[in-house]
Protein backbone atom coordinates (compact mmCIF):
# COMPACT_ATOMS: atom_id res chain seq x y z
CA UNK A 1 0.00 0.00 0.00
CA UNK A 2 1.29 3.42 -0.96
CA UNK A 3 1.46 5.79 1.98
CA UNK A 4 1.33 9.56 2.34
CA UNK A 5 1.92 11.56 5.50
CA UNK A 6 -0.65 14.22 6.31
CA UNK A 7 0.94 16.93 8.49
CA UNK A 8 -2.13 16.87 10.77
CA UNK A 9 -3.37 13.26 10.69
CA UNK A 10 -0.16 11.33 10.16
CA UNK A 11 0.62 8.51 7.75
CA UNK A 12 -2.38 7.16 5.83
CA UNK A 13 -3.05 5.10 2.68
CA UNK A 14 -2.66 7.28 -0.39
CA UNK A 15 -6.23 6.46 -1.42
CA UNK A 16 -7.32 8.92 1.31
CA UNK A 17 -5.60 11.76 -0.54
CA UNK A 18 -6.37 13.80 -3.62
CA UNK A 19 -3.66 15.21 -5.87
CA UNK A 20 -4.07 18.81 -7.01
CA UNK A 21 -1.03 19.37 -9.15
CA UNK A 22 2.25 21.21 -8.99
CA UNK A 23 2.36 24.54 -7.15
CA UNK A 24 2.60 27.23 -9.81
CA UNK A 25 2.87 31.01 -9.44
CA UNK A 26 -0.25 32.82 -10.63
CA UNK A 27 0.47 35.77 -12.92
CA UNK A 28 -1.26 39.05 -12.13
CA UNK A 29 -4.42 38.86 -14.24
CA UNK A 30 -4.63 42.65 -14.54
CA UNK A 31 -1.17 43.19 -15.96
CA UNK A 32 -0.17 39.99 -17.74
CA UNK A 33 -0.64 39.46 -21.49
CA UNK A 34 -3.10 36.94 -23.00
CA UNK A 35 -0.16 34.73 -23.92
CA UNK A 36 1.16 34.73 -20.33
CA UNK A 37 -2.30 33.92 -19.03
CA UNK A 38 -2.70 31.08 -21.58
CA UNK A 39 0.67 29.73 -20.49
CA UNK A 40 -0.52 29.72 -16.88
CA UNK A 41 -3.93 28.18 -17.68
CA UNK A 42 -2.78 25.40 -20.00
CA UNK A 43 0.94 24.68 -19.87
CA UNK A 44 2.49 22.33 -17.35
CA UNK A 45 5.90 21.11 -16.33
CA UNK A 46 5.40 17.51 -17.52
CA UNK A 47 8.99 16.34 -17.16
CA UNK A 48 9.93 14.22 -14.15
CA UNK A 49 11.65 15.79 -11.16
CA UNK A 50 11.30 16.65 -7.50
CA UNK A 51 8.18 18.82 -7.43
CA UNK A 52 6.20 20.69 -4.80
CA UNK A 53 2.55 19.72 -5.13
CA UNK A 54 -0.81 20.45 -3.55
CA UNK A 55 -2.40 17.44 -1.87
CA UNK A 56 -5.54 17.15 0.21
CA UNK A 57 -6.36 14.61 2.91
CA UNK A 58 -9.99 14.23 1.83
CA UNK A 59 -11.63 12.84 5.03
CA UNK A 60 -10.40 15.85 7.04
CA UNK A 61 -10.10 18.31 4.13
CA UNK A 62 -6.53 19.11 5.15
CA UNK A 63 -4.66 20.87 2.38
CA UNK A 64 -0.90 20.64 2.44
CA UNK A 65 2.22 20.62 0.31
CA UNK A 66 4.15 17.49 -0.59
CA UNK A 67 7.60 17.39 -2.09
CA UNK A 68 7.69 14.34 -4.32
CA UNK A 69 9.99 12.70 -6.84
CA UNK A 70 7.54 12.16 -9.70
CA UNK A 71 9.70 9.59 -11.50
CA UNK A 72 10.34 7.34 -8.51
CA UNK A 73 6.94 8.19 -6.98
CA UNK A 74 8.63 8.84 -3.66
CA UNK A 75 7.26 11.40 -1.19
CA UNK A 76 10.21 13.26 0.34
CA UNK A 77 8.41 15.48 2.86
CA UNK A 78 5.06 17.13 3.55
CA UNK A 79 4.12 20.32 5.37
CA UNK A 80 1.29 22.78 5.82
CA UNK A 81 1.26 25.91 3.68
CA UNK A 82 3.08 28.63 5.61
CA UNK A 83 5.24 26.20 7.62
CA UNK A 84 8.07 26.32 5.06
CA UNK A 85 9.05 29.91 5.80
CA UNK B 1 -5.03 -12.84 -46.94
CA UNK B 2 -1.35 -12.96 -45.96
CA UNK B 3 0.45 -15.76 -47.82
CA UNK B 4 3.61 -15.48 -45.79
CA UNK B 5 2.80 -18.38 -43.47
CA UNK B 6 2.06 -20.75 -46.37
CA UNK B 7 5.28 -19.75 -48.16
CA UNK B 8 7.19 -20.18 -44.90
CA UNK B 9 5.76 -23.67 -44.46
CA UNK B 10 6.84 -24.73 -47.96
CA UNK B 11 10.22 -23.02 -47.81
CA UNK B 12 13.43 -25.00 -47.41
CA UNK B 13 15.45 -22.27 -45.72
CA UNK B 14 14.63 -21.68 -42.07
CA UNK B 15 14.50 -19.57 -40.07
CA UNK B 16 13.28 -16.60 -42.04
CA UNK B 17 15.30 -13.38 -41.91
CA UNK B 18 14.94 -10.99 -39.02
CA UNK B 19 12.35 -8.22 -39.22
CA UNK B 20 14.86 -5.35 -39.33
CA UNK B 21 18.43 -4.75 -40.38
CA UNK B 22 20.74 -3.91 -37.48
CA UNK B 23 22.99 -1.01 -38.36
CA UNK B 24 26.36 -0.88 -36.59
CA UNK B 25 26.80 2.86 -36.89
CA UNK B 26 24.71 5.98 -37.19
CA UNK B 27 25.28 7.99 -40.35
CA UNK B 28 26.65 11.53 -39.84
CA UNK B 29 23.42 13.03 -41.21
CA UNK B 30 19.87 12.16 -42.15
CA UNK B 31 17.10 14.08 -43.94
CA UNK B 32 14.68 13.25 -41.13
CA UNK B 33 15.28 11.89 -37.63
CA UNK B 34 12.32 10.33 -35.85
CA UNK B 35 12.58 10.08 -32.08
CA UNK B 36 10.60 7.09 -30.85
CA UNK B 37 10.35 3.64 -32.42
CA UNK B 38 6.74 3.01 -31.51
CA UNK B 39 3.87 2.60 -33.93
CA UNK B 40 3.55 6.33 -34.61
CA UNK B 41 7.25 6.91 -35.29
CA UNK B 42 7.63 3.82 -37.46
CA UNK B 43 4.44 4.58 -39.39
CA UNK B 44 5.74 8.11 -40.04
CA UNK B 45 8.99 6.60 -41.35
CA UNK B 46 7.07 4.11 -43.48
CA UNK B 47 4.89 6.73 -45.18
CA UNK B 48 7.81 9.16 -45.60
CA UNK B 49 9.60 6.43 -47.56
CA UNK B 50 6.60 4.95 -49.38
CA UNK B 51 4.54 8.04 -50.23
CA UNK B 52 7.13 10.80 -50.36
CA UNK B 53 10.33 9.05 -51.44
CA UNK B 54 12.19 10.33 -48.35
CA UNK B 55 14.28 7.31 -47.34
CA UNK B 56 17.34 8.88 -45.68
CA UNK B 57 15.56 8.59 -42.35
CA UNK B 58 16.66 7.32 -38.94
CA UNK B 59 14.24 6.10 -36.28
CA UNK B 60 15.89 6.36 -32.85
CA UNK B 61 14.47 4.18 -30.10
CA UNK B 62 15.91 4.24 -26.59
CA UNK B 63 14.47 0.81 -25.72
CA UNK B 64 13.16 -1.69 -28.22
CA UNK B 65 10.64 -1.42 -31.06
CA UNK B 66 7.05 -1.22 -29.88
CA UNK B 67 8.07 -1.55 -26.21
CA UNK B 68 6.36 1.65 -25.14
CA UNK B 69 2.70 2.50 -25.36
CA UNK B 70 2.37 0.65 -28.69
CA UNK B 71 2.75 -2.59 -26.76
CA UNK B 72 0.96 -1.40 -23.61
CA UNK B 73 -2.46 -0.30 -24.86
CA UNK B 74 -5.65 -2.37 -24.95
CA UNK B 75 -5.67 -2.41 -28.80
CA UNK B 76 -9.12 -0.90 -29.35
CA UNK B 77 -9.72 0.73 -32.74
CA UNK B 78 -12.77 2.96 -33.33
CA UNK B 79 -13.80 6.29 -34.82
CA UNK B 80 -16.92 7.31 -32.85
CA UNK B 81 -15.44 10.50 -31.44
CA UNK B 82 -17.17 13.75 -30.53
CA UNK B 83 -15.61 16.62 -32.49
CA UNK B 84 -15.74 16.88 -36.31
CA UNK B 85 -11.91 17.09 -36.32
CA UNK B 86 -11.62 13.90 -34.30
CA UNK B 87 -14.28 11.98 -36.19
CA UNK B 88 -12.78 12.73 -39.62
CA UNK B 89 -9.28 11.93 -38.41
CA UNK B 90 -10.06 8.61 -36.69
CA UNK B 91 -12.37 7.55 -39.55
CA UNK B 92 -9.44 7.89 -41.96
CA UNK B 93 -7.43 5.74 -39.56
CA UNK B 94 -10.08 3.00 -39.46
CA UNK B 95 -10.07 2.99 -43.28
CA UNK B 96 -6.28 2.64 -43.37
CA UNK B 97 -6.39 -0.23 -40.84
CA UNK B 98 -8.46 -2.37 -43.23
CA UNK B 99 -5.60 -2.97 -45.70
CA UNK B 100 -2.62 -3.11 -43.36
CA UNK B 101 -2.26 -6.91 -42.96
CA UNK B 102 -2.25 -7.28 -46.73
CA UNK B 103 0.12 -4.35 -47.22
CA UNK B 104 2.61 -5.67 -44.65
CA UNK B 105 2.10 -9.34 -45.55
CA UNK B 106 1.86 -9.81 -41.80
CA UNK B 107 -1.24 -10.91 -39.92
CA UNK B 108 -2.23 -8.13 -37.53
CA UNK B 109 -5.21 -10.17 -36.25
CA UNK B 110 -7.39 -7.18 -37.09
CA UNK B 111 -10.77 -8.26 -35.84
CA UNK B 112 -13.95 -6.18 -36.23
CA UNK B 113 -16.06 -6.86 -33.14
CA UNK B 114 -18.56 -4.05 -32.64
CA UNK B 115 -18.04 -1.59 -29.81
CA UNK B 116 -20.55 -0.72 -27.08
CA UNK B 117 -20.07 2.35 -24.91
CA UNK B 118 -22.48 1.67 -22.05
CA UNK B 119 -24.61 4.43 -20.55
CA UNK B 120 -25.65 4.05 -16.91
CA UNK B 121 -27.04 7.58 -16.47
CA UNK B 122 -29.22 10.06 -18.35
CA UNK B 123 -26.29 12.40 -18.85
CA UNK B 124 -24.16 9.61 -20.33
CA UNK B 125 -27.00 8.72 -22.69
CA UNK B 126 -27.22 12.37 -23.73
CA UNK B 127 -23.50 12.40 -24.67
CA UNK B 128 -24.03 9.13 -26.60
CA UNK B 129 -26.83 10.73 -28.64
CA UNK B 130 -24.64 13.73 -29.34
CA UNK B 131 -21.78 11.50 -30.45
CA UNK B 132 -24.09 9.36 -32.60
CA UNK B 133 -25.40 12.44 -34.43
CA UNK B 134 -21.92 13.85 -35.07
CA UNK B 135 -20.75 10.40 -36.20
CA UNK B 136 -23.70 9.86 -38.56
CA UNK B 137 -23.20 13.30 -40.06
CA UNK B 138 -19.73 12.17 -41.14
CA UNK B 139 -21.00 8.81 -42.44
CA UNK B 140 -19.77 6.68 -39.55
CA UNK B 141 -21.78 3.67 -38.36
CA UNK B 142 -22.80 4.78 -34.89
CA UNK B 143 -26.16 4.58 -33.14
CA UNK B 144 -27.75 4.64 -29.72
CA UNK B 145 -29.21 1.25 -28.79
CA UNK B 146 -31.29 0.06 -25.85
CA UNK B 147 -30.37 -2.39 -23.08
CA UNK B 148 -32.03 -5.26 -24.97
CA UNK B 149 -29.48 -4.94 -27.79
CA UNK B 150 -26.64 -4.99 -25.28
CA UNK B 151 -28.16 -8.13 -23.77
CA UNK B 152 -28.46 -9.76 -27.21
CA UNK B 153 -24.78 -9.12 -27.97
CA UNK B 154 -23.59 -10.10 -24.49
CA UNK B 155 -26.11 -12.42 -22.82
CA UNK B 156 -23.69 -13.09 -19.92
CA UNK B 157 -23.92 -9.52 -18.67
CA UNK B 158 -25.79 -8.48 -15.54
CA UNK B 159 -27.61 -5.47 -17.02
CA UNK B 160 -28.21 -4.03 -13.55
CA UNK B 161 -24.41 -4.12 -12.90
CA UNK B 162 -24.83 -5.40 -9.38
CA UNK B 163 -27.96 -3.32 -8.90
CA UNK B 164 -26.20 0.03 -8.54
CA UNK B 165 -25.49 1.06 -12.13
CA UNK B 166 -28.24 -0.31 -14.40
CA UNK B 167 -27.53 -0.01 -18.12
CA UNK B 168 -29.91 2.46 -19.79
CA UNK B 169 -28.54 2.12 -23.28
CA UNK B 170 -25.33 2.23 -25.26
CA UNK B 171 -23.58 3.87 -28.16
CA UNK B 172 -23.02 1.06 -30.66
CA UNK B 173 -20.22 1.38 -33.19
CA UNK B 174 -20.15 -1.61 -35.55
CA UNK B 175 -16.64 -0.96 -37.00
CA UNK B 176 -15.04 -1.13 -33.53
CA UNK B 177 -12.09 -3.53 -33.74
CA UNK B 178 -9.05 -4.93 -31.97
CA UNK B 179 -5.64 -5.82 -33.40
CA UNK B 180 -2.35 -7.34 -32.33
CA UNK B 181 -0.55 -4.21 -31.27
CA UNK B 182 3.13 -5.17 -31.35
CA UNK B 183 2.72 -6.57 -34.88
CA UNK B 184 1.69 -3.09 -36.00
CA UNK B 185 5.09 -1.72 -34.97
CA UNK B 186 6.87 -4.66 -36.60
CA UNK B 187 4.87 -4.32 -39.82
CA UNK B 188 5.58 -0.61 -40.16
CA UNK B 189 9.18 -1.14 -39.08
CA UNK B 190 9.85 -3.87 -41.62
CA UNK B 191 8.13 -1.87 -44.38
CA UNK B 192 10.24 1.19 -43.56
CA UNK B 193 13.42 -0.89 -43.25
CA UNK B 194 12.81 -2.49 -46.67
CA UNK B 195 12.55 0.99 -48.19
CA UNK B 196 15.87 2.17 -46.75
CA UNK B 197 14.90 3.68 -43.39
CA UNK B 198 17.38 2.90 -40.60
CA UNK B 199 15.96 1.74 -37.27
CA UNK B 200 18.36 2.21 -34.36
CA UNK B 201 17.27 0.56 -31.13
CA UNK B 202 19.04 1.19 -27.79
CA UNK B 203 19.74 4.75 -28.97
CA UNK B 204 18.52 7.50 -26.68
CA UNK B 205 18.37 11.18 -27.61
CA UNK B 206 20.25 13.32 -25.10
CA UNK B 207 19.88 16.74 -26.72
CA UNK B 208 18.70 18.63 -29.76
CA UNK B 209 20.97 21.20 -31.37
CA UNK B 210 19.31 24.43 -32.49
CA UNK B 211 20.71 27.35 -34.46
CA UNK B 212 18.67 30.56 -34.90
CA UNK B 213 15.44 28.77 -34.01
CA UNK B 214 16.09 25.89 -36.40
CA UNK B 215 16.93 22.25 -35.77
CA UNK B 216 20.45 21.41 -36.96
CA UNK B 217 21.11 18.10 -35.25
CA UNK B 218 20.44 15.55 -32.55
CA UNK B 219 22.77 14.35 -29.80
CA UNK B 220 22.40 10.67 -28.97
CA UNK B 221 24.03 8.13 -26.70
CA UNK B 222 25.84 6.91 -29.83
CA UNK B 223 27.02 10.27 -31.14
CA UNK B 224 25.83 13.38 -32.96
CA UNK B 225 23.63 13.33 -36.07
CA UNK B 226 23.14 16.35 -38.32
CA UNK B 227 19.55 16.84 -39.48
CA UNK B 228 17.13 19.67 -40.20
CA UNK B 229 13.95 17.78 -39.42
CA UNK B 230 13.00 15.94 -36.25
CA UNK B 231 9.71 14.22 -35.49
CA UNK B 232 9.10 13.68 -31.79
CA UNK B 233 6.77 10.68 -31.27
CA UNK B 234 7.59 9.56 -27.74
CA UNK B 235 4.26 9.60 -25.85
CA UNK B 236 4.96 9.87 -22.11
CA UNK B 237 8.53 11.04 -22.72
CA UNK B 238 7.35 14.10 -24.68
CA UNK B 239 7.99 16.72 -21.96
CA UNK B 240 11.60 15.53 -21.62
CA UNK B 241 12.16 16.07 -25.36
CA UNK B 242 10.26 19.39 -25.61
CA UNK B 243 12.33 20.67 -22.67
CA UNK B 244 15.43 20.07 -24.84
CA UNK B 245 14.17 22.61 -27.39
CA UNK B 246 12.52 24.93 -24.86
CA UNK B 247 8.93 24.44 -25.98
CA UNK B 248 6.20 24.70 -23.32
CA UNK B 249 3.27 22.28 -23.69
CA UNK B 250 0.19 21.47 -21.65
CA UNK B 251 1.17 17.79 -21.49
CA UNK B 252 1.00 16.08 -18.11
CA UNK B 253 1.90 12.46 -17.57
CA UNK B 254 -0.09 9.95 -15.56
CA UNK B 255 0.27 6.17 -15.73
CA UNK B 256 -2.49 4.20 -17.41
CA UNK B 257 -2.65 0.62 -16.27
CA UNK B 258 -4.06 -2.48 -17.94
CA UNK B 259 -4.27 -6.19 -17.23
CA UNK B 260 -5.24 -9.50 -18.80
CA UNK B 261 -7.01 -12.56 -17.45
CA UNK B 262 -6.07 -16.15 -18.02
CA UNK B 263 -7.23 -17.41 -21.44
CA UNK B 264 -10.77 -18.69 -21.83
CA UNK B 265 -12.82 -20.17 -24.65
CA UNK B 266 -14.26 -17.34 -26.75
CA UNK B 267 -17.40 -15.92 -25.16
CA UNK B 268 -17.11 -12.14 -25.50
CA UNK B 269 -17.51 -10.98 -29.11
CA UNK B 270 -18.01 -7.29 -28.51
CA UNK B 271 -15.76 -4.61 -27.09
CA UNK B 272 -17.40 -3.12 -24.01
CA UNK B 273 -16.67 0.25 -22.47
CA UNK B 274 -18.26 1.79 -19.41
CA UNK B 275 -17.38 5.31 -18.36
CA UNK B 276 -19.32 5.04 -15.11
CA UNK B 277 -17.69 1.77 -14.05
CA UNK B 278 -14.28 2.89 -15.39
CA UNK B 279 -13.73 -0.20 -17.47
CA UNK B 280 -13.08 -1.36 -20.97
CA UNK B 281 -12.84 -5.01 -21.88
CA UNK B 282 -12.49 -7.22 -24.92
CA UNK B 283 -11.39 -10.80 -25.52
CA UNK B 284 -8.19 -11.25 -27.47
CA UNK B 285 -7.48 -13.84 -30.16
CA UNK B 286 -5.64 -15.79 -27.43
CA UNK B 287 -8.77 -15.88 -25.28
CA UNK B 288 -7.52 -13.51 -22.60
CA UNK B 289 -9.75 -10.71 -21.40
CA UNK B 290 -7.87 -7.49 -22.05
CA UNK B 291 -8.97 -4.87 -19.54
CA UNK B 292 -8.25 -1.25 -18.85
CA UNK B 293 -9.60 1.46 -16.60
CA UNK B 294 -9.05 5.14 -15.95
CA UNK B 295 -5.77 6.96 -15.42
CA UNK B 296 -3.87 6.70 -12.17
CA UNK B 297 -4.95 9.61 -9.95
CA UNK B 298 -1.66 11.48 -9.82
CA UNK B 299 1.41 12.32 -11.90
CA UNK B 300 4.11 9.65 -12.20
CA UNK B 301 6.65 9.40 -15.04
CA UNK B 302 7.35 5.68 -14.81
CA UNK B 303 5.64 2.41 -15.68
CA UNK B 304 5.21 1.05 -12.18
CA UNK B 305 1.91 -0.69 -11.48
CA UNK B 306 -0.17 -0.88 -8.31
CA UNK B 307 -2.37 -3.39 -6.48
CA UNK B 308 -5.19 -0.83 -6.19
CA UNK B 309 -5.66 -1.09 -9.93
CA UNK B 310 -6.52 -4.79 -10.35
CA UNK B 311 -8.60 -4.64 -7.15
CA UNK B 312 -10.74 -1.76 -8.39
CA UNK B 313 -11.01 -2.99 -11.94
CA UNK B 314 -11.91 -6.55 -10.90
CA UNK B 315 -14.67 -5.27 -8.62
CA UNK B 316 -16.21 -3.34 -11.49
CA UNK B 317 -15.81 -6.22 -13.92
CA UNK B 318 -17.63 -8.51 -11.48
CA UNK B 319 -20.50 -6.02 -11.35
CA UNK B 320 -20.92 -6.63 -15.08
CA UNK B 321 -19.99 -10.31 -15.22
CA UNK B 322 -20.40 -12.03 -11.82
CA UNK B 323 -19.57 -15.42 -13.38
CA UNK B 324 -15.93 -14.34 -13.77
CA UNK B 325 -15.30 -14.48 -10.02
CA UNK B 326 -12.94 -17.47 -10.28
CA UNK B 327 -10.98 -16.20 -13.28
CA UNK B 328 -7.39 -15.26 -12.55
CA UNK B 329 -5.50 -12.14 -13.56
CA UNK B 330 -2.22 -13.20 -15.14
CA UNK B 331 -0.49 -9.94 -16.07
CA UNK B 332 -0.73 -6.25 -15.37
CA UNK B 333 1.36 -3.35 -16.60
CA UNK B 334 1.35 0.40 -17.10
CA UNK B 335 2.11 2.93 -19.80
CA UNK B 336 2.86 6.63 -19.45
CA UNK B 337 -0.04 8.60 -20.89
CA UNK B 338 0.81 12.07 -22.22
CA UNK B 339 -2.46 13.82 -21.43
CA UNK B 340 -3.77 17.12 -22.83
CA UNK B 341 -6.41 19.40 -21.27
CA UNK B 342 -8.88 18.89 -24.14
CA UNK B 343 -8.20 15.17 -24.71
CA UNK B 344 -7.16 15.80 -28.32
CA UNK B 345 -3.60 15.21 -29.58
CA UNK B 346 -0.91 17.78 -30.38
CA UNK B 347 0.35 17.32 -33.92
CA UNK B 348 2.29 19.19 -36.55
CA UNK B 349 4.70 22.10 -36.69
CA UNK B 350 6.01 24.01 -33.69
CA UNK B 351 7.70 27.36 -33.04
CA UNK B 352 11.04 25.64 -33.71
CA UNK B 353 11.68 25.30 -37.44
CA UNK B 354 12.12 21.60 -38.25
CA UNK B 355 10.76 20.28 -34.94
CA UNK B 356 7.51 18.39 -35.49
CA UNK B 357 5.39 17.03 -32.67
CA UNK B 358 3.23 13.92 -32.65
CA UNK B 359 2.23 13.95 -29.00
CA UNK B 360 -0.57 14.33 -26.51
CA UNK B 361 -1.73 10.84 -27.36
CA UNK B 362 -2.73 10.17 -23.78
CA UNK B 363 -5.01 7.15 -23.64
CA UNK B 364 -6.18 7.25 -27.27
CA UNK B 365 -3.14 6.83 -29.52
CA UNK B 366 -3.05 3.23 -30.75
CA UNK B 367 -6.09 3.45 -33.02
CA UNK B 368 -4.58 6.51 -34.70
CA UNK B 369 -1.27 4.86 -35.61
CA UNK B 370 -1.85 4.62 -39.40
CA UNK B 371 -3.36 8.07 -39.85
CA UNK B 372 -0.68 9.65 -37.63
CA UNK B 373 2.03 8.13 -39.78
CA UNK B 374 0.29 9.25 -42.93
CA UNK B 375 -0.40 12.84 -41.83
CA UNK B 376 2.92 13.39 -40.03
CA UNK B 377 4.83 12.16 -43.12
CA UNK B 378 2.82 14.55 -45.30
CA UNK B 379 3.36 17.40 -42.84
CA UNK B 380 7.12 16.87 -42.75
CA UNK B 381 7.48 16.34 -46.51
CA UNK B 382 5.52 19.53 -47.29
CA UNK B 383 6.49 21.51 -44.16
CA UNK B 384 2.81 22.36 -43.80
CA UNK B 385 0.20 20.73 -41.55
CA UNK B 386 -1.95 18.10 -43.27
CA UNK B 387 -5.59 19.22 -43.48
CA UNK B 388 -6.70 16.44 -41.11
CA UNK B 389 -4.49 17.71 -38.26
CA UNK B 390 -4.99 21.48 -38.38
CA UNK B 391 -7.33 21.22 -35.37
CA UNK B 392 -4.57 19.55 -33.33
CA UNK B 393 -1.81 22.18 -33.47
CA UNK B 394 0.06 23.23 -30.33
CA UNK B 395 -1.00 26.85 -31.05
CA UNK B 396 -4.56 26.11 -29.99
CA UNK B 397 -3.54 26.45 -26.35
CA UNK B 398 -2.12 29.91 -27.01
CA UNK B 399 -5.26 30.97 -28.84
CA UNK B 400 -7.79 29.49 -26.41
CA UNK B 401 -9.27 27.42 -29.27
CA UNK B 402 -9.40 23.93 -27.84
CA UNK B 403 -10.69 20.77 -29.54
CA UNK B 404 -12.87 19.34 -26.76
CA UNK B 405 -12.78 15.57 -27.07
CA UNK B 406 -13.25 14.71 -23.41
CA UNK B 407 -16.67 13.10 -23.82
CA UNK B 408 -15.36 10.50 -26.23
CA UNK B 409 -11.67 9.99 -25.57
CA UNK B 410 -11.60 7.44 -22.81
CA UNK B 411 -13.23 6.42 -19.56
CA UNK B 412 -13.33 8.04 -16.17
CA UNK B 413 -12.13 11.51 -17.07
Amino acid sequence: MKLMTCPINGTRPISEFAYWGEIRPVPDADTCSDAQWADYVFNRNGAPGVKKEWWCHTPSNTWFIAERDTEKDKVLRTWLHGDDK
Amino acid sequence: MPWRLLRFGLSKSHPEPRMFTTHDKLKPSYDVVIIGGGGHGLASAYYLARDHGITNVAVLEKGYIGGGNTGRNTTIIRSNYLTPEGVKFYDRSVQLWQDLSEEFDLNLFYSTRGHFTLAHTDSALRTMRWRAEVNKHYGIASEVVGPEEVKRATPQMDLSCGGHAPIMGALYHAPGAVARHDAVAWGYGRGADMRGVEIHQQTAVTGIELRAGKVVGVHTTRGFIATNKVICAVAGFTPRITDMVGIRTPIYVHPLQAMVSEPMKPWLDSILVSGSLHIYVSQSARGELVMGASLDPYEVQSTRSTLDFPEGLSAHLLDMFPFLSHVKVVRQWAGMADMTPDFAPIMGKTAIDGFYLDAGWGTWGFKATPVCGKTMAWTVANDCPHELITGFSLDRFRNYSLTGEKGAASVGH
